[in-house]
């Protein structure tokens, strides 16, 4: 039952820090978000539910698709992450400090 | 034959990475562009010929057997739409070439990756490759919208990026929910799934909450009109042919494919066809540039497609798909008039613009035939697509939805009107009269054909409308999509 917890309060903190002000908040936001559905991937695939495809494997393997699933998502995701910190960094390089709020508009 | 389908995914990443390779010749790498997706077309339309028996081409990367396999398959909906984005980004591309939009090192190696992530898109069989292949479409678009926005793009770039992480991560949320319930991705084997199980209706109905906030559904629209708008009109004219409507492409194929049209969602999805339709038409009366107005009814006409989705019908859903390509034609038609606009006045703002039908009549026709053809005016194809929908609707007898779309049109020809009144009939403001500069063939030349296309749509439109009862039917009975993609 660890995985659903695991979601639950990485969910919960993710969303927090989207809801707080400040443009760094929101980028970990992000982070943990995408880790929370990495590890509901993870617990999406189980141990009974196919044969490895090449070996023919012992009688439990873990399911090999969710792994390369989360492989890929990650690398989707650490992209994303690092060109949204490269955007912040260039408004906190512009301006003296970044804008108050994410659209740039008054609050 | 089904190698082909390889072709409209790799061939614009072949062409990027050439691009990348050539950073100095400016002429070559607009001709390897144009070229790659001149043979995207190519490929388009021969699929199209080849899918119109009932016929489905199916390409497995590799050879691999059907359950490991990366699967492509092409049916009459798949194929035209690859067909119609790889016309808008030959458009947007010449167009490119009149603003100096492509003088931009990064441009066109950025849109052979979006095109190319938006074709796989469209012809891929398995949500997995289906996520992965939005994400390579929207990477290159948050760069174009940072790169190529005036004022505000920061702030702009900002909220389109997080409103696309959001959704990409609620999407992956939903794929991975799908396959703990069924234990599979691939749309074949989930072919009903949604009737037969609750749990993987919940699921499916995360990945529908995904794209219904990427295809601008309302209530989740608000990100387009704020985003869009502050990018250049070629981009946006880019971003409205294949980005929104990969989202609409898949909330169709999901709900036909795993819900198989179930009719308990049928109100849920009228409500919010006709709330899109309502909510984006009003939202383009109060705002005073032609992209923000082109914008907010982006939202309104994702509606009418969805109300032909909703009706689920063969009528319906040969009215909505028949409404989808031709809507791509015009959309993209009209923000390339604006980008002329912008490019030789300086501006798109219509309280500093007026006199274009005397200095620029070519352009004016243009804007005029799309911006009919928009509002429904026949006898152009946007006509034709509203009668469509509005029949499939009448025959349901529902006269709430009837009336709707229609007062819809109207205030859709009146915001048409403002803009024509305003920009090319109204009185030039002083500055603009010295400048006389007029916009060139690269500029012209994209949206009138653009136009073109949709008023010979409307005499002329039993080819297409051939193709939408195709595709309409295979979205009916998927039986036949079903066989040829799993290989039994």
């Amino acid at each position: 039952m660890s995985g659903p917890l695991i979601v639950g309060v990485l969910v919960a903190a993710g969303v927090f820090l989207l809801l707080r002000p400040g443009q760094l908040r929101l980028v970990l936001g992000f982070v943990l978000l995408g880790h929370a559905v990495n590890v509901l991937l993870l617990a999406a695939g189980g141990l009974h539910r196919r044969e490895p495809p090449v070996d023919g494997g012992g009688a439990e393997s873990a399911d090999p698709l969710p792994q390369a699933f989360i492989l890929t998502a990650i690398v989707i995701t650490f992209g994303i992450t690092v060109y949204l910190l490269r955007l912040l960094r260039r408004a906190s390089r512009r301006g003296s400090r970044p804008p108050e709020t994410w659209d740039g508009g008054p609050r | 034959m089904s190698i082909l389908l390889i072709v409209p995914v790799a061939g614009p990443l072949l062409a990027a990475a050439v691009l990348l390779a050539l950073p100095d010749r400016l002429v070559l790498r607009r001709v390897v562009a144009l070229l790659a997706t001149a043979a995207v077309i190519a490929v388009g339309v021969v699929l199209l010929v080849a899918t119109s028996d009932g016929e489905v081409p199916v390409f497995r990367v590799g050879d691999w057997p059907p359950v490991v396999a990366i699967t492509l398959a092409a049916d009459p909906l798949s194929a035209l739409l690859v067909t119609v984005s790889a016309m808008v980004v030959l458009a947007c591309l010449v167009a490119a070439v009149g603003t100096g939009d492509d003088r931009r090192q990064a441009f066109l190696p950025l849109t052979m990756v979006l095109s190319a992530g938006a074709y796989g898109a469209y012809l891929t069989t398995d949500l997995f490759n289906l996520f992965v292949l939005v994400e390579v479409m929207l990477v290159p678009s948050y760069v174009l919208l940072a790169l190529s926005g005036g004022p505000g793009r920061a702030g702009a770039g900002r909220v389109y990026i997080t409103t696309s992480l959001l959704g990409s991560t609620i999407l992956l949320a939903g794929v991975g929910l799908l396959y703990g319930v069924t234990g599979t991705v691939g749309l074949a084997e989930l072919a009903g799934v949604a009737r037969e199980v609750p749990a993987a209706a919940v699921a499916g109905g995360v990945v529908l909450l995904a794209f219904a906030l990427k295809g601008a559904l309302v209530p989740l629209h608000d990100w387009l009109p704020r985003a869009y708008p502050v990018a250049s009109p070629v981009v946006v004219a880019l971003f409205s042919g294949l980005l929104t409507k990969v989202g609409l492409y898949a909330i169709i194929r999901i709900y036909a494919v795993l819900y198989g049209g179930d009719s308990a969602y049928h109100p849920l999805l009228v409500a919010v066809a006709l709330a899109s339709m309502v909510i984006g038409v009003l939202g383009a009366i109060g705002v005073g540039s032609m992209r923000k107005v082109l914008s907010f009814h982006m939202v309104s006409q994702i509606g009418y497609v969805l109300l032909g989705l909703a009706l689920f019908t063969a009528a319906s859903l040969a009215a909505a798909i028949f409404y989808l390509a031709q809507y791509v034609l015009v959309k993209a038609a009209l923000f390339l008039c604006a980008a002329a606009v912008r490019s030789t006045r300086g501006t798109d703002r219509l309280s500093r613009l007026g006199g274009l039908a005397s200095s620029s009549p070519l352009l004016a026709l243009a804007f005029g035939v799309a911006a009919l053809s928009l509002a429904g005016l026949p006898p152009f194809g946007g006509f034709l697509a509203k009668f469509l929908v509005l029949r499939a609707a009448n025959e349901t007898g529902d006269w709430l939805v009837l009336t709707v779309a229609v007062l819809v049109s109207l205030v859709t020809l009146l915001s048409m009107l403002k803009i024509w009144g305003v920009a090319f009939w109204g009185e030039a403001p002083r500055a603009a009269r010295e400048g006389t500069a007029r916009p060139g063939l690269a500029l012209l030349g994209p949206p009138l054909a653009l136009g073109g296309c949709a008023l010979l749509l409307g005499p002329l439109g039993g080819p297409l409308l051939q193709v939408a009862d195709a595709a309409a039917a295979g979205l009916l009975e998927p039986a036949g999509y079903v066989r040829a993609v799993s290989g039994r």
